[in-house]
């Protein structure tokens, strides 16, 4: 609750909002701050607490249910949602709300091994290219508008499949990384042309002119100065990392069954949309909610960002 | 403009040039195992001979840059090779699956436009604040929402609930109407978040306000003013938004059943075909370069400060607008004369 302290409510506020409150000059109690910046926040504050339930998801999930979301049980097949089954149960007697606890492991982890991917090459390749220019740079951006100009899923379905050629298996793993590789495209713009708007500045000119060492310059200077951009791009590809991983599931080509993965959920609740739609229903919220609240947090991270 | 079409032309065949090379690399170079296994595979049934022919075929037994070498030769003259699975030319397996795919894709465009337009108005000009904000959420929505669930639920409810459509394509065009539909939601997603975000701003100009001030109404100035200047992001847009429509399709086709090129993917990932998928991705990139092309051709006509940036061009450009301005006030010596914006004039440059 730190951060509601440090936030200038006013200055959030729609101008029509501000005639309409407490005159400007008067010191707002403490309570009134935070239920002002609440009322003008709700959709960030509920961003955040879906993030945080599907983050604790992924990392303690035997703390949310204690169902296993793997073993077999044929007497509770296909069962409604109930007090014991919150979710109801799939064809093979497991219980759903489990499979999507579980679920929320290989999709967030999925997810933060492609960002991760994307921001360590992407932030190379754009470093390198911003930092240098030249002839290297020239390359490496025509490189990227080709990557750009295949389709990404498309590329990272050629990946999983050169992946599954050699092992003869798909999985989860894989796919995250041909992911990551496709969207580090991406980053690399972002980080080339955030090295370069530093670059310029008068600050860098004179640390270089003082004797600073590239080295410095980019811990000292460069990297402060692009975090604030890169995070907000970080949390959008992290939504869209959870879509595509989940996509690529959904084909085939992503986690394997029996690993409960949203998108693997999603395409085996599909068999009983008809009579069980739940069954279809309650992953593929899961998911948007999840990447609704990434794009919502990235949203408000950017526009402080431009601030 | 010729000079402009051509270095456009230029970069558009180097980067498909490019493209090939890059998943030529990614495919053709890697899987000699792949075509080692095809003929391992006792369900294949290759004989010794044929297996010769097939090595030979593929260049297996030179060196890479010899097997790339003829590769693109053999890919300009209009040759991308034979799959593994069944042996029939790769281009007659991709061209039996485009016309399907494309009638997808350009409807599930024009649904992306339409869908992009209606949010982008509604949510700037709608006169009530909540259906303003509603709207204007749209675009976040249709972005979180995965493809597949869109066109599971369209299925659903279309065809097994009020049994409007076809479950299955059966080649009419109600068939082909929820695909569209869902490939248009992926696509209106960014056009419909760019498009509501550059009218804000264009309307927030000085000279949407000059307009204002001298009693132009809210149509007037979004015709002739607003439009034109918000719909240059988007244009740039919707060429990259092609990429995005092939992808889906993959994943569309897949959901409603359809024959197509994203079956054709499914098909050749799940046998690791890799001939085939590379004539896809050189399919979608050369789809791609193609729409940017003509994105950057049209790019002049619409705000010709493009070409301003050209030397060549500068001078030519300037003769027009002089001729243009010096035009449209001869011809109305009326209430508001230089209301009417010359058509080679940036707008906002024209103001007083």
């Amino acid at each position: 609750m730190s951060i509601i302290a440090v936030e200038p409510s006013t200055a959030d506020l729609e101008p029509h909002e501000k005639s309409t409150g407490l005159a400007p000059r008067t010191p707002l109690s403490s309570s009134t701050a935070v239920a002002r910046w609440l009322g003008s926040h709700w959709v960030l504050v509920i961003s955040i607490a879906v993030f945080s339930v599907a983050l604790l998801w992924a990392l303690i999930p035997g703390a949310f249910t204690h169902y296993d979301p793997i073993a077999i049980d044929n007497g509770l097949k296909l069962r409604s949602p109930s007090a014991e089954h919150w979710f109801g149960t799939d064809l093979l007697g497991r219980d759903l709300y489990a499979r999507i606890v579980y679920g929320a492991r290989a999709s967030l982890l999925g997810a933060s091994i492609a960002v991760a991917v994307a921001v360590f090459v992407g932030s190379a390749l754009g470093a390198v290219a911003g930092w240098f220019g030249g002839l290297g740079d020239t390359i490496l951006m025509r490189l990227i508008d080709v990557l750009l100009s295949i389709p990404g899923f498309l590329l990272a379905i050629s990946i999983v499949v050169l992946y599954t050629a050699r092992t003869g298996h798909a999985g989860l793993v894989p796919a995250a990384i041909a992911v990551g590789l496709t969207t580090s495209a991406t980053f690399a713009r972002l980080i080339r042309s955030e090295v370069l708007r530093v670059r310029a500045s008068n600050y860098v000119e004179a640390a270089i002119t003082s004797g600073a060492t590239t080295f410095t310059v980019v811990r000292r200077h460069v990297i402060p100065n692009s975090v604030a951009t890169t995070v907000s791009l970080i949390a959008v590809q992290l939504g869209i990392a959870i879509i595509w991983i989940a996509s690529l599931s959904f084909l085939g080509l992503g986690a394997q069954p029996p690993e409960p993965e949203w998108g693997l959920l999603v395409s085996d609740g599909r068999k009983y949309i008809a009579t069980r739609g739940w069954l279809t229903l309650f992953p593929a919220l899961a998911i948007i909610a999840v990447v609704l609240a990434t794009n919502n947090i990235s949203r408000h991270l950017s526009k402080r960002a431009a601030r | 403009m010729r000079t402009y079409v051509f270095k456009r032309f230029g970069q558009a065949v180097l980067v498909l040039w490019a493209a090939y090379t890059v998943s030529f690399l990614l495919l053709s170079a890697l899987p000699g195992d792949a075509v080692h296994n095809r003929i391992q595979n006792p369900e294949a049934q290759i004989s010794p001979e044929q297996a010769q022919v097939l090595i030979e075929y593929y260049g297996l037994d030179r060196p890479l840059w010899e097997q790339y070498g003829s590769a693109l030769t053999a890919a300009v003259h209009g040759d991308l090779g034979y799959s593994l699975t069944d042996g029939r030319a790769v281009t007659e397996l991709v061209g039996a699956a485009l016309p399907s795919t494309l009638a997808l894709t350009g409807l599930a465009l024009l649904f992306g436009v339409v869908f992009s337009v209606l949010i982008g108005i509604v949510a700037n000009y709608a006169p009530w604040k909540s259906v303003r904000e509603v709207v204007g959420s749209f675009p976040a929505l249709f972005g979180s929402i995965p493809t597949f669930v869109v066109g599971i639920l369209l299925l659903q409810l279309f065809s097994f609930g009020f049994r409007l459509i076809p479950a299955s394509d059966d080649g009419s065009f109600v068939a082909l109407l929820a695909p569209a539909v869902t490939l248009g939601v992926l696509v209106a997603a960014p056009l419909a978040q760019v498009f509501t975000s550059s009218i804000r701003s264009a309307r927030a100009q000085p000279f949407a306000h000059v307009l204002h001030a001298r009693g132009a109404g809210q149509v007037y100035v979004f015709r002739r003013g607003v439009l034109r200047n918000s719909s240059m992001p988007v244009l740039t847009l919707l060429g990259l938004a092609c990429g995005e429509l092939i992808a889906g399709a993959v994943v569309t086709e897949a959901v409603f059943a359809r024959p197509g090129i994203g079956q054709l993917t499914v098909g050749a990932v799940s046998t690791q075909d890799l001939p085939v998928l590379q004539g896809v991705v050189l399919v979608a990139a050369l789809a791609y370069v193609t729409v940017n092309f003509v994105v950057d051709v049209a790019y002049p006509f619409i705000d010709p400060r493009v070409m301003v940036n050209s030397k060549a061009r500068r001078h030519n450009g300037r003769g027009v607008t002089t001729k243009a301005t010096a035009g449209a006030v001869d011809r109305e010596p009326a209430a508001l004369p230089s209301l009417r914006v010359p058509r080679r004039l940036p707008v906002e440059m024209s103001m007083p």
